[in-house]
C-alpha cells in the first residue's frame, strides 16, 4: 500500500508541469511575436507561409531543431558539453514556481521569492561559461569570458535597483510586495521609484544577452559566441532558455514596479500577463532598433552610471523612509 | 618536418607563417573565410590578448579568378561583361574603366547623349552600392533593421536600372563607343521620382541611425586613419576622403562629362570610421545632385557612336584610364599588341589599397573596433581578388 502522497509534493509536481508548459507556451508565442514585430519594423510581413499568418512557425521551427543532427565537436568533453544547456534550462523553471500570476494562483508562496529568483537567474551564467569552454572553439571561449564579466558587472545595479522595493515593502514575498502595490497605475511602484525601474530594465537586457547588450553572442563578431558549436537541441535549449529568461525578467519587472496582477477594476492573471508582454515588446522593440554597445562600453555604463546611481537612488529612498 | 616545438604545425600555410609569435599570453584567432562580418570570403588572421588585436594579417586569394588572365585570351567585346564581375556593387564604374581605356587607345569618340547617360547610370549605381555599404555596415554594428530599409530603396533603383540595362546586379551596359540601349522617358520621369524620394529618406536616415547615441559611440574616434598613412598604402576614396583629403577622381582626373555638373567633394577631418560614413552619406547626396543636373541638360543624339566597331581592335600602345568608384580609384592599364585581345590588362582595385591598410589601424584596438573598421573600409571581397 502507497502511503497518502503529500499534498505539498503533489501541488510541487503539477506546478512543475505547468510551468514547463508555460515556459514552453511563452517560447511558441515569443518566437512568433518577436519575428512578426520583426517584421512589422523592418515592414515586411514577417513568417506567411506555415499556417494563417504564419502562426505555425515556431512549430516548423522546433521540428527543424529536433530533427538536427546531434553534434559534438572534436575534442570536447562531452558530458559538460551537453549539460551546459541543460543547466541553462532548468532554473529557469524553478523560477516560475514563486511568481504570483493571479490572486489565487501562485505555486509556492515562500518568502524569500525574490532572492530565489535573483538566485536561480545567476545560474545561467554558469551554463554560458561551460557551454563556451567546453566547446573548443576560441569564439565560444570569447563569449563565454565576455558572458561571465557582464553578468558580474549586471548583478550587483541590478540588486541595488530592486532593494528600494524591499525596504519599501518590507518583504522578499513576491505575493505581498504585488499586494502592497493599489489596483491603479498611480499607485505603482514605477511612480515613486522610475529610476530603479529604468536601472532595472538595463540591467535585465543585460542579464537576458538581450540586444543591445546581447556581446556573449554578437554574430557579427563572434558568430554565434557560446553557442556557436550546438546542433539541434542543444541549440534549442539555450534559445528557449534565452525566452524564458526573458520572460521572467518582465515578471519580475511587472510584480516590483508595476503592480503585478493588480489593476484596475478586478485584479487577475489578465492584468499581470498584459504587463509582462508590454514588457517583452518593449524589449523586441529595444533589439531591433539599436546597434550593439562594445564590450568596454557596457561596462563603463554599468560601473561608472547604473551603480552609482542605483546606489543614490536607494540613499534617497532610504532617507525618505527615515523621515 | 619541422620539429621546433614552438610552432604550431595545425593550421594551413598561411597561419603556420602567421606563427612564431613572440608572447606567450596570446592566442591566434582565425576571422573568416566565413565570418558574418568579413561580407564574402575575407579572412584575417589575428592574434589577440583577450579581445585586443596584437597583430592582424589579411589573407586573399580565395575568390581569385584571374580577370586579368581572362582579359589576355578574350577579345575586347567578350571581355565586356567580365568587370562587372570584378565589384559586383558598382559594376558600371568598372565597366566604364574598361570601356573608357579601350576608347582612349583607339581615339574613339563618345556621343554627348551617351556620355550623359553614362553619368546617370554610373552615379544611380553609386547610390546603390552606398545604400548596401550602409545597411551592411549596421548590421556589423549589431543594428539589423537599417539594411531592410536601405534595400528599399535600391529595389526601387534597380527596378529602373533593370528596364535600360536588362540587368539588376551585374550591368554590362556600356558599350565601346557608347552604351548599349537608349533611355527613355519613362526612365527619365521615374529617375526623377526616385531622386526626390530619396531626399526625403535621408533625412529620416540622417534622424533614425546617424544621430543615434549608441551608433556614435560605436564609430566616432575609432580607427583613425592619417592622410599619411593613406598615402603609404595608396588607399582612395571615402577612405581618404574620410581622413579629409578632397581627392576625387572625378575632380582631379576630369572624365566624361563630369567637369560639367557642380558637385562638392565631401571630405572629413576627424579621420575616424565615421568621417568616411559621413563621407558616403554626403556622397549619396551629391550623386542625386549630379543625376538631376544631367537629367535637365540632357542632350538628344546618338547613344552609341555611329560607326563604333563591332570588334574592337585597339592599335598596339598601352593607356591608363581611371574613374571614381564607390570604394575609390578604379585604375585599368591596358597594354595592347594591336591584336583582338588585350596583351596585358593591369585592374587597380581601390579595395585592395584599403584592406591593406587594416593590419597597421587595427593594432591594438578591440575585436568589434576591428568589425566597425572594416564595415568602414567598404570591402568587396571579389574586387579584391580580382
Amino acid at each position: 500500500m502507497i502511503e497518502a502522497i503529500p499534498i505539498q509534493l503533489v501541488i510541487m509536481l503539477v506546478g512543475l508541469a505547468a510551468t514547463m508548459a508555460f515556459v514552453g507556451l511563452n517560447a511558441i508565442v515569443l518566437v512568433y511575436l518577436e519575428r512578426k514585430v520583426a517584421g512589422f519594423i523592418h515592414r515586411r510581413p514577417g513568417p506567411y507561409e506555415v499556417g494563417p499568418h504564419g502562426i505555425l512557425q515556431p512549430f516548423a521551427d522546433g521540428l527543424k531543431l529536433v530533427g538536427k543532427q546531434i553534434f559534438t565537436p572534436k575534442g570536447a568533453d562531452s558530458f559538460l558539453y551537453w549539460l551546459a544547456p541543460m543547466i541553462s534550462m532548468a532554473p529557469a523553471v524553478v523560477c516560475f514556481l514563486v511568481i504570483p500570476f493571479g490572486p489565487h494562483l501562485q505555486i509556492i508562496n515562500t518568502n524569500v521569492g525574490l532572492v530565489l529568483i535573483l538566485a536561480f537567474t545567476g545560474v545561467n551564467v554558469l551554463a554560458l561559461c561551460i557551454a563556451g569552454w567546453t566547446s573548443q572553439n576560441k569564439y565560444s571561449l570569447l563569449g563565454a569570458a565576455r558572458g561571465v564579466s557582464q553578468s558580474v558587472a549586471y548583478e550587483i545595479p541590478l540588486l541595488l535597483s530592486v532593494l528600494p522595493i524591499i525596504f519599501l515593502t518590507g518583504t522578499f514575498n513576491l505575493f505581498d510586495i504585488a499586494t502592497n502595490q493599489g489596483s491603479w497605475p498611480w499607485q505603482w511602484f514605477v511612480v515613486t521609484q522610475p529610476l530603479a525601474f529604468i536601472i532595472f530594465f538595463i540591467c535585465a537586457l543585460a542579464e537576458t544577452n538581450r540586444a543591445p547588450f546581447d556581446l556573449p553572442e554578437a554574430e557579427s563578431e563572434l558568430t554565434a559566441g557560446f553557442h556557436t558549436e550546438y546542433s539541434g537541441m542543444g541549440f534549442a535549449l539555450f534559445f528557449l532558455s534565452e525566452y524564458a529568461y526573458m520572460v521572467i525578467a518582465a515578471c519580475v519587472g511587472a510584480i516590483l514596479f508595476l503592480g503585478g496582477f493588480k489593476g484596475p477594476i478586478v485584479d487577475g492573471w489578465w492584468w499581470f500577463l498584459a504587463k509582462v508582454y508590454i514588457l517583452l515588446l518593449i524589449m523586441i522593440w529595444i533589439r531591433w532598433t539599436f546597434p550593439r554597445v562594445r564590450f568596454d562600453q557596457l561596462l563603463n555604463i554599468c560601473w561608472k552610471w547604473l551603480i552609482p546611481l542605483a546606489i543614490l537612488n536607494l540613499l534617497i529612498t532610504l532617507l525618505v523612509i527615515a523621515l | 618536418m619541422n620539429l621546433d616545438l614552438r610552432l604550431d604545425t595545425s593550421g594551413d600555410f598561411y597561419a603556420q607563417k602567421f606563427q612564431p609569435t613572440k608572447r606567450e599570453d596570446t592566442l591566434i584567432l582565425n576571422m573568416g573565410p566565413q565570418h558574418p562580418s568579413t561580407h564574402g570570403v575575407l579572412r584575417i588572421i589575428l592574434e589577440i590578448d583577450g579581445e585586443y588585436i596584437v597583430r592582424a594579417q589579411p589573407v586573399l586569394g580565395y575568390i581569385h579568378r584571374m580577370h586579368e588572365k581572362m582579359a589576355e585570351v578574350m577579345s575586347y567585346p567578350q571581355y565586356l561583361p567580365n568587370p562587372a564581375r570584378t565589384d559586383y556593387l558598382h559594376a558600371l564604374a568598372w565597366g566604364w574603366a574598361h570601356v573608357g581605356a579601350v576608347e582612349r587607345l583607339m581615339g574613339l569618340e563618345v556621343p554627348e547623349r551617351a556620355e550623359f547617360i553614362r553619368v546617370i547610370t554610373c552615379e544611380l549605381n553609386r547610390i546603390n552600392s552606398h545604400l548596401l555599404w550602409w545597411g551592411a555596415y549596421l548590421l556589423d554594428l549589431g543594428a539589423f533593421t537599417p539594411i531592410m530599409y536601405a534595400f528599399d530603396d535600391r529595389e526601387i533603383i534597380m527596378d529602373i536600372m533593370q528596364r535600360v540595362t536588362g540587368s539588376r546586379l551585374t550591368y554590362c551596359y556600356y558599350r565601346f563607343g557608347g552604351v548599349s540601349g537608349d533611355i527613355d522617358d519613362r526612365f527619365v520621369s521615374e529617375t526623377r521620382e526616385q531622386c526626390a524620394r530619396m531626399k526625403e529618406r535621408f533625412k529620416m536616415y540622417k534622424a533614425l541611425v546617424t544621430e543615434n547615441f549608441i551608433l556614435r559611440k560605436r564609430v566616432e574616434e575609432i580607427g583613425e586613419i592619417s592622410v599619411d598613412t593613406c598615402r603609404r598604402y595608396g588607399a582612395t576614396g571615402p577612405v581618404l576622403r574620410g581622413s579629409g583629403q578632397e581627392y576625387d577622381v572625378r575632380r582631379a582626373e576630369p572624365y566624361s562629362v563630369y567637369d560639367r555638373f557642380d558637385f562638392n567633394i565631401p571630405a572629413y577631418n576627424d579621420c575616424d570610421a565615421m568621417g568616411r560614413y559621413l563621407v558616403r552619406m554626403d556622397e549619396m547626396q551629391e550623386s542625386i545632385k549630379i543625376i538631376e543636373q544631367a537629367l535637365d541638360a540632357l542632350p538628344e543624339g546618338d547613344f552609341i557612336h555611329p560607326k563604333a566597331p563591332k570588334r574592337a581592335k585597339p592599335p598596339a600602345g598601352d593607356v591608363y584610364f581611371a574613374v571614381e568608384g564607390a570604394r575609390g580609384k578604379i585604375g585599368m592599364h591596358l597594354v595592347s599588341d594591336g591584336g583582338k585581345s588585350a596583351y596585358r590588362l593591369k585592374l587597380r582595385a581601390p579595395g585592395f589599397s584599403n584592406l591593406s591598410l587594416f593590419g597597421e589601424v587595427s593594432q591594438g584596438t578591440l575585436i568589434s573596433d576591428a568589425v566597425s573598421i572594416l564595415g568602414s573600409l567598404d570591402l568587396v571581397i571579389p574586387e579584391i581578388d580580382r
